[in-house]
């Protein structure tokens, strides 16, 4: 079986600090990731892998050079093989744009990897937050998809997803050709081992570039590909606070609170 | 596509019950507002089985008219059936906005819509506008965690897409209704829907927690120290009829399951009441509580970010306040 894990580099937003003066993002010194739900993907893969060695596990990566150090921690943690989509022609892509290139470097790939039977993504990278790029990937490809899954094994020719669902987690099941997007699971993703680190320092990450695919249509990348754009964008307006309250006892405070709370009927 | 309408469509998400969630309901207060200024009618979409309760709430709640689509096949969510009708009745009508609730579904099958009709989708909307210069929807979202919002437009790709976050709108009060109902007959074959349900969750039933749907929520975070630290809270929970929440920290930590997680990666709440216990109050969760009516803060660093957006806050041990709390809740529901 071969599985396709989409991994992207983002920076850590936990670690994004607000400049108090110019009121902006500090992106200096802000370290670069593994975006955590890829991470979650990428653990699903290599569990199936764990009870079928004949799985190959083949990741993706799109971004700048520097991303090839996510490449890397693939190669690292479970990966076989890792190719990097690269070029100046794809920045400034919305996700719609994204997904297209995505789907063309899938295609593109597996003229040496052979078909993907799954395609597995993070639910959604931590810096953009949207969640589109797998279902609109899957849109392209003309897959099935399944989001939000927790994990999943194999039962026959069916892939089954446990997933979290609108009113509590399901198991659905699909055949491939599919997309699967995780999303946190009950465990932690393995670390990777020293020796594989080394070996993955040492491998040659394969590079797609501008025009890697020449059936690509120059008008659905980059900028002009995009049907959505930013007009602008700001930081959230910082809240006044609110009333501390203050007594001898802390008895007191929370008989004050009380009062508050049902003076102005809340409770 | 070209729009054929200036109409605003308001996807209503069904429950297997046929009743409408709440997203779907909110969104046509906002949406009310968004089609008058475009010149055109709101319409909301409904799909499902035996869908009466939904088609009335709605009816209710502002739509000049109420598009369903039935039939047992949509009973159940999938991204296939579900993606396929919105498009065949989007192509039918050619609307030029739609509003989808970012719910767990609403998320799953509007990148397939968006992707299938070649348009711009906008993720997570917390506010709407109309964007002066160009007449189009100004789409406005937190991106980097909360820490930064854009605002994103769809310039010529019609029709616009956006999903918008639950309990960031409040739901229109009711009115009489005066709603044009149009049925329409479209269906998928079993065979187009690639997923398959293999069981539910039944130990999960208790882990259905509507956090959403709370009036009073009671949260807590780092401080609360430990799983067992959850008790009290639940205490206080269980008088008030309140909901347990959490903080990203308290999940990580494994004392307390994501299904509680209030904030940026888990649920949007608008309650009436948010009792934040031993929450610090980073950016991410307060992306995730700060509409809520009336917001009280504990916790020990009179500092923490938490009380910038507290209504009322006691700097204090959650250890101590919260057992006092329950003692006068309890006095007063004596």
């Amino acid at each position: 079986m071969n599985i396709l894990v989409c991994a992207k580099q983002v920076p850590d937003t936990t670690e994004i600090k607000i400049d108090p003066v110019t009121n902006t993002l500090i992106r200096d010194g802000v370290p670069a990731i593994l975006n955590p739900y890829d991470g979650y993907a990428l653990e699903a893969a290599a569990r199936l892998k764990d009870k079928d060695p004949e799985v190959k596990i083949v990741v993706v990566t799109m971004g700048p050079e520097a991303a090839k150090a996510v490449s890397k921690e693939c190669l690292a943690i479970a990966a076989d093989k890792a190719y990097l989509v690269s070029g100046r022609s794809f920045a400034g892509s919305d996700t719609l744009a994204t997904s297209y290139i995505l789907y063309n470097a899938v295609k593109e790939i597996e003229k040496v990897e052979g078909k993907f039977d799954f395609i597995f993504c993070g639910k959604q990278a931590i810096d953009g937050d949207t969640a589109q790029v797998g279902p609109e990937m899957a849109e392209w490809l003309g897959y099935g998809q399944i989001t939000n899954g927790l994990e999943c094994e194999m039962n026959g020719d069916k892939l089954e997803v446990l997933k979290e669902g609108a009113d509590g987690n399901l198991v659905l099941s699909i055949k491939a050709p599919a997309v699967v997007t995780f999303t946190k699971p009950s465990f932690d993703p393995r670390f990777p081992t020293i020796k594989r680190k080394m070996a993955a320092n040492k491998a040659v990450i394969e590079v797609l570039g501008d025009g890697f695919n020449p059936d690509m249509d120059d008008a659905k990348i980059g900028l002009k590909g995009s049907p959505t754009f930013v007009r602008k964008s700001f930081t959230p307006p910082v809240a006044a606070g609110g009333e501390i309250l203050k007594a001898e006892t802390p008895e007191d405070v929370v008989k004050l609170l009380v009062g508050k709370l049902t003076e102005s009927h809340v409770i | 596509m070209d729009p054929k309408t200036k109409d605003l469509w308001v996807f209503v998400e069904t429950k297997e019950d046929g009743s409408a969630r709440n997203v779907g309901i909110e969104l046509l207060n906002p949406g009310k507002e968004l089609a008058a200024k475009q010149g055109g009618k709101l319409v909301a979409v409904v799909i499902g089985n035996n869908v009466q309760a939904a088609v009335d709430d709605a009816a209710k709640h502002g739509a000049d008219q109420v598009i369903v689509i039935e039939g047992p096949e949509y009973q159940m969510f999938s991204t296939d059936a579900y993606a396929t009708a919105l498009v065949a009745a989007v192509e039918k009508y050619g609307p030029t906005a739609m509003l989808v609730g970012a719910s767990v579904n609403g998320r799953d099958f509007a990148p397939r819509v968006s992707a299938r009709l070649q348009t711009g989708l906008t993720a997570d909307c917390t506010s709407l506008g109309i964007d002066e210069e160009t007449g189009c929807i100004a789409w406005t979202r937190p991106a980097f965690g909360g820490n930064l919002m854009a605002t994103i437009l769809c310039k010529t790709a019609r029709p616009q897409i956006g999903t918008v976050r639950p309990g960031v709108f409040k739901k229109a009060e009711e009115e009489a209704p005066h709603a044009e109902i149009i049925k329409e007959d479209i269906h998928v074959a079993a065979a187009d829907i690639r997923t398959e349900l293999v069981r539910k969750i039944q130990e999960g039933a208790e882990e259905v927690v509507d956090l959403e749907g709370a009036d009073i929520i009671v949260s807590g975070g780092r401080g609360v120290g430990n799983a067992e630290g959850f008790a009290p809270l639940q205490e206080l929970c269980d008088l008030l009829g309140a909901t347990l929440g959490c903080s990203r920290a308290a999940v990580d930590a494994g004392w307390i399951s994501h299904a509680h997680q209030v904030g940026q990666t888990g649920k949007t709440v608008a309650p009436k009441l948010y009792v934040a216990c031993g929450i610090s109050g980073a950016i991410q969760h307060r992306a995730g509580m700060a509409g809520s009516d009336v917001i009280v803060a504990i916790n020990k660093d009179a500092d923490a970010p938490i009380f910038e957006v507290a209504t009322y806050g006691i700097v204090g041990d959650l250890k101590e306040i919260v057992p006092l709390l329950t003692e006068e809740v309890k006095k007063l529901k004596a």
